[in-house]
């Protein structure tokens, strides 16, 4: 149904464009520019091939593509373009027709395409790839990974300061590491923010040393689900939640909602003011997880002739994850716990602080 | 010689064949104006229309002809690849179409067979997961020897996929619930069964860190027809066996004959002495062992590890192929091949033109509808309507008219 949709919009826009009575632009660049297929012979060509879920998933198909736009944008030499799986199937033929194409790098979108992003790169051994959300996986593939870990660190001592009833929660939205990563994180902050504070805040949803319990939603999209986890953290005394779950972490937003503003969210993955508008005013921060601008970067790196090799790690140091402004929080964080973050932030960087997350990419 | 005449007279009174071919060309003619509208060339030129509308034109000339060039390489060959001179350049167009069409075929003879039986089975989503899930877990956590762990595997799909069509069988014939309703339900049943699967520590691959099954051994795997570099793979020939077979069965057999008259009617069946509840469990079980067999040709044909995707909208477009092959093996075998060849194709045509892949998703839409409404087609080609088909019957009256 979408995909029709998309059809029907795009003749939408084609019978506006067509009533238009404009003048032709000059003949010397009517002639040879075209933005679609074939491009300069010296343009270096970045092509993207995605996950399911479309361009458009405002998750990491997006941002992936966001940051190869931005190459573009930055460099005129950059010739980028990308090709959308409709489903694991596409995976294999995906990744040959962009090596075919002659594509300069192949840059592939999600762990999923691992086992194909492998092979493939096998067989082809001049061929430079990329793969978001994998180690790499041979010496032709560049790969990148996120230590979410230090973000949630952050957000997790972020809550133990801004909590008024000594609770804070986190839940997630399946037991897999993507997620646990950030909860574990998370813990930690917590737990530093006692230790140095001789404080007792408690954290509900998420231990680190018991792996296999905490509470999950089973699922990314159900927001009912969110906000009943939500409210029964709320009446445990909870009054910040830490919701790593995608859509279903809207139903946290529609819980603080409800409460009436006497508990915040904070979200996770992108700045929640700009994905989740609606619940702005209920979000304290966010934890974010970079994927445009470190793409951004080795395509330009690779444009430049050097291609990395082995793997992008993102960190607070570099960017990778972080918190996302304090938006409407901002005046209600004290000036002194801004800094004791920024302090924090040094101290992991330079390994003062040792995060224990057993989900940390090595 | 009787078959050609009469294969010719029906060409010529505008039957199933013909109208098929046209249908195919209008959605053809259809998707380029599509191709062109969505050309960002084309889009451009328009905006001076008026002042030069040769320019406009050429462009989604240019549009079409690059767009359509491209499904022809990626669906059947590719005069770039084939320059290297390697068996995967010169063959690797028709294997992938090939490859897309197995499951396919498969999927498209289960609805077809239900199809004939009076049932319209919508639930092949669930029964390729099932077949995909039990196929695999075979696959990856027995160790068994060479041929046994194959033929076991395969056993499993086909179990797997033939329990949950039978359920859907067994609850219309013991309580009259409606297959339609059923097997919607349980496609989300066993999607949802299969996203906590890959949840489960034994059936998600170390170190947990995605939502994929573990890698089906190599013992288990359907061989490669043409080599290691092509995808090519045996499920093909189980596909075409699968496809004889179920032409043997609706027209040499007496079990075959006992659905269609159940197909046919069921009251009249009923009262020469046929089970009508028999049948409707037979001919689920079977149309969902032939799904679990799509399912088998995923896991241990062209993908090696489960998703949660492995299904691959095979269950839905299954239904489409049935259809435009008019319910009968041959027919649906050739259905698959031209539904396999535009997906390959389609793949193609995004990477080489940036023309969407849902574009090919229109057009074999395109194709179904206008099969759908031949008095359509014959308006617009103008030919004189004979009787239509067994398909093309049903489809003007619906499945349970």
């Amino acid at each position: 149904m979408r995909h029709a949709m998309k059809f029907a919009a795009a003749v939408g826009a084609a019978s506006l464009l067509l009533a238009g009575c404009g003048s032709k632009p000059s003949d010397t660049a009517g002639g040879s520019s075209s933005s679609g297929g074939s491009g300069s012979g010296t343009a270096f060509k970045a092509c993207m091939v995605l996950d399911t879920g479309g361009v458009d998933d405002r998750s990491f198909n997006q941002s992936s593509w966001a940051g190869m736009q931005a190459a573009a944008k930055k460099d005129s030499s950059i010739d980028v373009s990308y090709v959308s799986s409709s489903s694991q199937n596409d995976y294999t033929p995906n990744l040959t027709a962009e090596t075919n194409k002659g594509c300069n790098t192949v840059v592939a979108v999600g762990g999923l395409m691992g086992d194909a992003v492998k092979a493939v790169a096998t067989k082809h051994p001049q061929q430079h790839y990329a793969e978001i959300d994998t180690a790499s996986s041979a010496p032709n593939v560049y790969g990148f990974q996120y230590n979410t870990a230090q973000g949630g660190f952050l957000g997790g001592y972020l809550a133990a300061a801004m909590s008024k009833t000594g609770k804070v929660a986190t839940f997630g939205g399946l037991n897999i590491p993507p997620v646990t990563i950030y909860m574990d994180g998370f813990w930690e902050g917590v737990q530093y923010y006692n230790k140095q504070k001789g404080k007792d805040v408690k954290v509900i949803g998420w231990d680190e040393t018991k792996q296999k319990a905490g509470t999950f939603a089973n699922s990314f999209t159900d927001l009912n689900k969110g906000k009943s986890i939500s409210q029964s953290f709320i009446q445990s005394g909870a009054d910040i939640i830490f919701p790593v779950a995608g859509g279903t972490g809207l139903g946290a937003g529609a819980a603080a909602q409800a409460s009436g503003g006497k508990v915040s969210v904070i979200w996770v993955d992108t700045d929640g003011c700009v994905s989740a508008a609606q619940y702005c005013k209920y979000f304290l921060t966010s934890v974010t997880k970079n994927l445009s601008d470190p793409v951004t970067q080795y395509v330009e790196k690779a444009a430049s002739g050097s291609f990395p090799t082995g793997n992008y790690v993102g960190t607070l140091d570099n960017g990778g994850t972080g918190l996302a402004p304090f938006h409407q929080f901002d005046s209600k964080v004290p000036s002194s716990l801004k800094s004791e973050l920024q302090s924090i932030t040094k101290d992991i960087t330079s390994g003062k602080i040792k995060i224990t997350s057993p989900s940390q990419p090595q | 010689m009787t078959r050609w005449s009469e294969r010719w007279s029906g060409l010529r009174g505008g039957g199933t064949v013909l109208v098929t071919a046209l249908a195919f060309l209008v959605a053809m003619v259809i998707g380029a104006v599509l191709i062109a509208v969505a050309d960002p060339d084309t889009q451009a030129a328009s905006t001076y229309f008026f002042s030069y509308p040769w320019d406009t034109f050429s462009a989604a000339g240019r549009a079409v002809v690059a767009g359509y060039r491209a499904l022809f390489e990626g669906a059947v060959f590719n005069p770039n690849t084939a320059a290297n001179g390697t068996l995967a350049g010169i063959l690797g167009p028709i294997s992938e179409t090939l490859v897309n069409a197995t499951p396919l075929i498969l999927g498209g003879l289960a609805v077809g067979l239900a199809f004939r039986a009076g049932l319209f089975n919508i639930g092949g989503q669930g029964q390729i997961v099932m077949g995909a899930i039990c196929a695999g877990y075979v696959g990856f956590a027995w160790h068994l020897p060479v041929v046994a762990h194959l033929v076991v595997a395969v056993v499993a799909g086909i179990v797997g996929g033939g329990f949950w069509g039978g359920l859907t069988g067994w609850l219309k014939a013991r309580t009259g619930a409606h297959e339609v309703i059923t097997t919607i339900m349980l496609n989300y049943v066993a999607v949802y069964l299969l996203a906590f699967l890959l949840s489960v520590k034994g059936f998600q691959r170390p170190p947990y860190g995605q939502a994929i099954s573990n890698v089906v051994e190599p013992n288990a795997r359907l061989p490669h027809l043409l080599g290691g570099d092509l995808r090519l793979h045996a499920g093909l020939i189980v596909a075409l066996l699968a496809a004889y077979a179920v032409h043997w069965l609706l027209t040499r057999s007496t079990l075959g004959f006992q659905l269609r008259a159940v197909g046919a009617n069921q009251s009249a069946a009923r009262t020469a002495g046929m089970s009508v509840e028999r049948s409707y469990v037979v001919v689920m079980v079977l149309s969902g062992a032939l799904c679990g067999l799509a399912g088998v040709s995923q896991i241990l044909g062209t993908n090696s590890a489960i998703t949660g995707d492995i299904d691959a909208g095979i269950g839905f477009d299954a239904i489409t192929v049935a259809l435009l092959g008019r319910a009968k093996a041959g027919g649906i075998v050739w259905a698959g091949l031209l539904f396999g060849a535009l997906h390959a194709g389609g793949v193609q045509m995004q990477s080489s033109t940036g023309t969407p892949v849902d574009l090919v998703v229109v057009v074999q839409s395109l194709i179904v509808l206008f099969i759908a409404a031949p008095a359509l087609v014959r308006a617009i080609f103008r030919i004189r309507a004979t009787s239509a088909g067994v398909g093309g019957q049903q489809l003007a009256k619906g499945w349970n008219g």
